[in-house]
This record gives C-alpha cells, structure tokens and sequence, in this order.
C-alpha cells in the first residue's frame, strides 16, 4: 500500500510540474511540498467517490491554501474525478481549472479558496453542518505562512470552542512564505503551542512520509471532543532538487528546460 | 402590530416564527444577538444557533461552510461590521460560491445614534450591490421587512439585509403584496417622485404631504430592493414626472442614489437630486437630531423636491 501510494505521490508530482510549464504561471513550490499530504488523502484516508463527488456522506478535503492548486487537481485527476486532459488546461480562459480552486466549475472541489483563511473557516461551517447531520469528516490544508492570517485564529478559536473532533487541519510546514522565511517575514512559530492552546489535539509528522501521515490520520479519527492540527514538516518544492526549500519557486512557472530538468528527475517527461 | 416598530425587531419575529417550520434554518450572531434580535432564536432552538464570539470574519466563512452543506443561514453583526469588517469574505466565500447565506446585518446607518461615528454605516450598500449575484434588500417598516425576509430565506443565493436599530412607523398593511426587486408606489404624483429606501420612506410620505399643501403632487416609491433594481417603475416615474429625488440613510456616493443615476443615466435621463449622507462620518447624539443634522428628514426632501422645481 505505501509503496503504491509513493507512485502516486510521484505521479502528482509529475502532474504539478507539467501543469504549471503548461499553464506559464502557478505555484509549484507549495504543491510539490504537499504531495504525500493529498495522496495519503485521497487514496487512502477520505470515503469519497469520485462518480458521485456530492455524496451526502462524503468526507471532505478543502485546500484552504488555494494557490496549491496544482497539487489538488493532480489529486483529483488521479483518482478520477476529471480526465487528466484538464490538467493540461489549468488556467487558460474557459478551462474548468481556475488559477484558485473553484466550486462551481471543478468536481471534487468543496468551495472556492485562494484568498488564505477563508478555507479554513468554511470547513469548520463545514464540519458543524456535518456533525448536526452525520455525514463525513473534514479535512482542511494550510500553508504555515497562512497561519498569519487573523481569521485562521478566529476559526482555530470557534473550532476549538466548538469541539470539532470531526475536523482535521493539517498545515504544510515547509517554512517559506512568497518574500522569505516566515522567520524573517512574520514568525509564526510555534505553531505546535499556539493549536494546543486553542484547544487542538496537536501531532507532528514527516510530511513526506506516507506511514507518519496515514497514522496520523488514524489517531486524529480516535480523538474525541477536539480538533486535530497536524503539523507536516515539508520541504517546499519536493521532488525537483533545484526547487527544493527555494522561496522562489513560490509562485511562478518553468522554463521548458527547466520543465525537462524537473521531470526527468521525477521520471516522467513532457 | 404596533404604529412604530424597528426592522431589526420584525427580523427577531421572524426568525421564531420561521423557524418552527424551517427545520434546515441556521441563525448566526457574532455577540450581538440581544442587539441584533436573534436571542430569540437561540433562546427558541439552541441546536441550529451558533455564537462565533466577536469575530465577524469568521462567523460568515462558517456560515458559508454551513451553507454549502444544505443550511439555510441568517448571519447577523452590525452593518458596519458583516459589509466593512467581513466584505472580502462574502465576496469571496459567499458571494463567489453562490452559498446560501443571508447576511442580516442591523444598526445601519446614523440612526444607530449614541454610539457614533465608529458604528454608523453609510457604505454598506454600496459595497455589497458590487457583489455579483448579491440580492440588496432595505425594508422600510417592520411588514415589509418580515414578507421580503420570508422570500429572503426562500429563495437560493446570498443575501444583503439592512436592518435598522431605530423603531419606524408601521407603512404596509399585513397583507400587502410586497416582492423581492420590485418597488412599490406608496402615493401617486405628476409632478416629482421621490424613489426612498429604509426609514427615508417614511419621510418621504411626510414630505409628500407638505409639499401636496404647496401644490406640489409628488409620487412616493420604497425602493426596499437595491440590487436587483426596478427598472420599469424608475421608467415610469422618470417619463410621467419631471424629476426625481432619490433618499436613503446612507452616502449619496454608491447607494440608492448612484444606483438610480447610473439606471437613468442610460435608460432615460433624467434631472435628480440626492438626498442622503454627504461624504462624512457621523457622531454622538439621538437619532432624529442625526437624523436632522446630516440633511435626512423629510423636510431635507421636501427642500430637494422644491431644487428640482426651482
């Protein structure tokens, strides 16, 4: 099973880089750190099913740091909830994948995002509405950058006052932000401490580690009466050496060489 | 019904008597529900009431949540607060994703009164009719208020409702047919009509009446719907009088006002005058003396009738 699933990580990954040499803008660095995260999600951890994506008793991923995009349409595409000939598309005028996620056009997508915070408090609604009416588990992806936000607080607070144990946030702690370290732009650390203190149940994993996320995952389902904040050490840019913990690959594109360079180390190709 | 009643009041009213029926019906406050009037719904049924404490941002990124889960939301702050504090995330997480949220927002504009400049909204409207696909509604009176509310939380898509703090004159009867986008003449006139919203309605009817004593014939329209906005009625009044007074308990800048210049500017142009906050900040003080000092009585409309005329 986590060999299986550390061929799909590398398959999202291979998805992202095309998409985002296709698409001549995008956010490589933030999906590729979130790979293990989303494939651990959708092939493993979440009951969804992709030919009926609005099932009524469906967990639910909402990525609440929308400019990862690329990550979760190699994600979704993966497990079939669209032909990977779309990804191919992102960002072009009339495709079904916007720049941000967005729920009105893209299937398997739970709400639009792209402006941070937001995402995680439409989950914790989310979860509230789930838990008043049986349905499934939320799952909700921040970067750690994300975390200045005041909302992201705001919801920390409702949901720890809420008792969410149905929630589960993980935040994607790669430690770059678009100008620098968050050490130098805006300290965020620690972020174990401050969910604990909103009433989290805190766990830190290898966010490239398949066995740490799957378990994780397990505990964060036995947890009652509280939420669950995974904190996922993560590389930003993973899998494409000269990406790898680059602020500057944040947000833009690659190069068609750059492209080639990238995927012949991941094994795939244009 | 009493002969004054605050719209904020008939919303209180609604909500319990709504939500007997409306089992899938979300009331929301961020610690103002004793203000707001949506205590009585939580006091009636605690299990679809939730407080998200003084944080506006996120009481309407959960009731977006809650909202694209099936819930029919009613999510209430001040006016101030839901359309200045919390726009971008009902821009971007209600009005984008087309959720089911009814931001019922309370203490608009300078008749919130004592508490100031901080609190008085003027800008509201104007920022939330630029929210594509965002209804705008600005009941005048307490009928008026629960029949557009009861089509509100019928009808799917986000919602804008201004509701005031101060006790208004009762204007409908309990069975008037009052709908959703389409305003409604309260009295006839040839010579002037003034199109008003919210508690201006009220004085609009005051002026009519002194100026009828002048021998001036004014027609009267509550414009309870900004956004979408009644073409035909503007039409009408704009080809069977000579101009037209537009009044609203908020800027002149992008409200009722800008809204019936920019419809009339391409449809059928047309002379008015504007009545509402000049471009500046409110203060201290008991509403009607507000009311009257910043030019929004119907004496301030009666005067704009009689520019036109001048």
């Amino acid at each position: 099973m986590a060999a299986d699933l550390k061929k799909i990580a590398n398959e999202i990954r291979i998805d992202i880089v095309k998409q985002v040499y296709f698409a001549g803008s995008g956010h490589p660095g933030g999906s590729l750190s979130a790979a293990e995260i989303l494939t651990v999600l959708y092939f493993d951890e979440m009951n969804i099913d992709p030919a009926d994506p609005k099932r009524g008793d469906r967990d639910k991923f909402v990525l609440s740091k929308g400019h990862a995009a690329p990550v979760l349409y190699g994600a979704l595409a993966e497990r079939g909830f669209f032909p990977k000939e779309e990804l191919w598309k992102l960002r072009k005028l009339g495709a079904m994948l916007q720049g941000h996620p967005s729920v009105k056009t893209t299937p398997g997508v739970e709400i639009s995002t792209g402006s941070l915070g937001q995402g995680f408090s439409v989950s914790a609604g989310m979860a509230l509405a789930s838990r008043m009416d049986g349905g499934g588990r939320v799952y909700v992806l921040l970067g750690d950058g994300e975390l200045e936000e005041g909302l992201v607080w705001e919801t920390a607070m409702a949901a720890g006052h809420y008792k969410l144990d149905n929630l589960c946030a993980i935040i994607d702690w790669n430690g770059l932000q678009i100008d620098g370290r968050n050490s130098d732009v805006m300290t965020v650390a620690p972020i174990d401490g401050k969910f604990s203190s909103f009433g989290f149940n805190v766990l830190t994993v290898d966010g490239h580690s398949i066995p740490e996320i799957t378990e994780a995952f397990k505990k964060a389902r036995a947890c009652k009466g509280k939420p669950t904040a995974i904190l996922a050490k993560t590389v930003k840019g993973k899998g494409v050496s000269f990406m790898e913990d680059e602020a500057g690959w944040h947000g833009k594109g690659p190069t068609e060489e750059e492209a080639r360079k990238a995927l012949a180390e991941l094994g795939g190709a244009l | 019904m009493a002969d004054k009643m605050a719209t904020r009041q008939a919303y209180g009213d609604f909500l319990v008597e709504k939500g007997k029926t409306k089992k899938n019906l979300i009331v929301m406050d961020a610690d103002l529900s004793k203000s707001t009037m949506t205590a009585g719904f939580a006091k009636a049924y605690p299990d679809r009431f939730f407080n998200m404490g003084i944080a506006e941002q996120n009481l309407y990124g959960v009731a977006a949540g809650l909202a694209l889960s099936g819930k029919v939301v009613c999510a209430s702050t001040f006016a101030m607060f839901a359309s200045g504090r919390a726009f971008e995330i009902i821009r971007n997480s209600i009005g984008y994703t087309r959720a089911n949220v009814k931001v019922c927002a309370t203490h608009a504009g300078i008749s919130v009164g004592e508490d100031g400049a901080s609190h008085q909204t003027f800008e509201d409207i104007a920022l939330m009719r630029t929210v594509p696909g965002m209804t705008v509604l600005n009941p005048s009176d307490a009928n008026s208020a629960k029949k557009l509310l009861e089509q509100a939380v019928e009808t799917d898509g986000p919602f804008y409702v201004r509701l005031g703090r101060l006790a208004v004159p009762v204007l409908y009867a309990d069975d008037a047919d009052i709908r959703v986008g389409r305003g409604q003449c309260l009295r006839d006139g040839k010579d002037y009509t003034v199109i008003a919203t919210g508690l201006m309605t009220g004085e609009a009817l005051a002026a009519a009446e002194t100026l009828a004593a002048e021998g001036v014939d004014v027609r009267v329209i509550d414009m309870h719907t900004i956004k979408p906005l009644d073409g035909e009625i503007i039409e009408k009044a704009a080809a069977e009088t000579k101009g037209l007074v537009t009044a609203e308990e908020h800027s002149v800048i992008g409200g009722l006002g800008g809204a019936v210049a920019a419809y009339t500017a391409a449809h059928c142009p047309v002379r008015i005058a504007f009545v509402g906050q000049k471009d500046t900040y409110g203060e201290s003080g008991k509403p009607p003396e507000l009311l009257q000092k910043y030019g929004m009585t119907a004496a301030d409309i009666a005067s704009a009738v009689r520019s036109l005329a001048g």
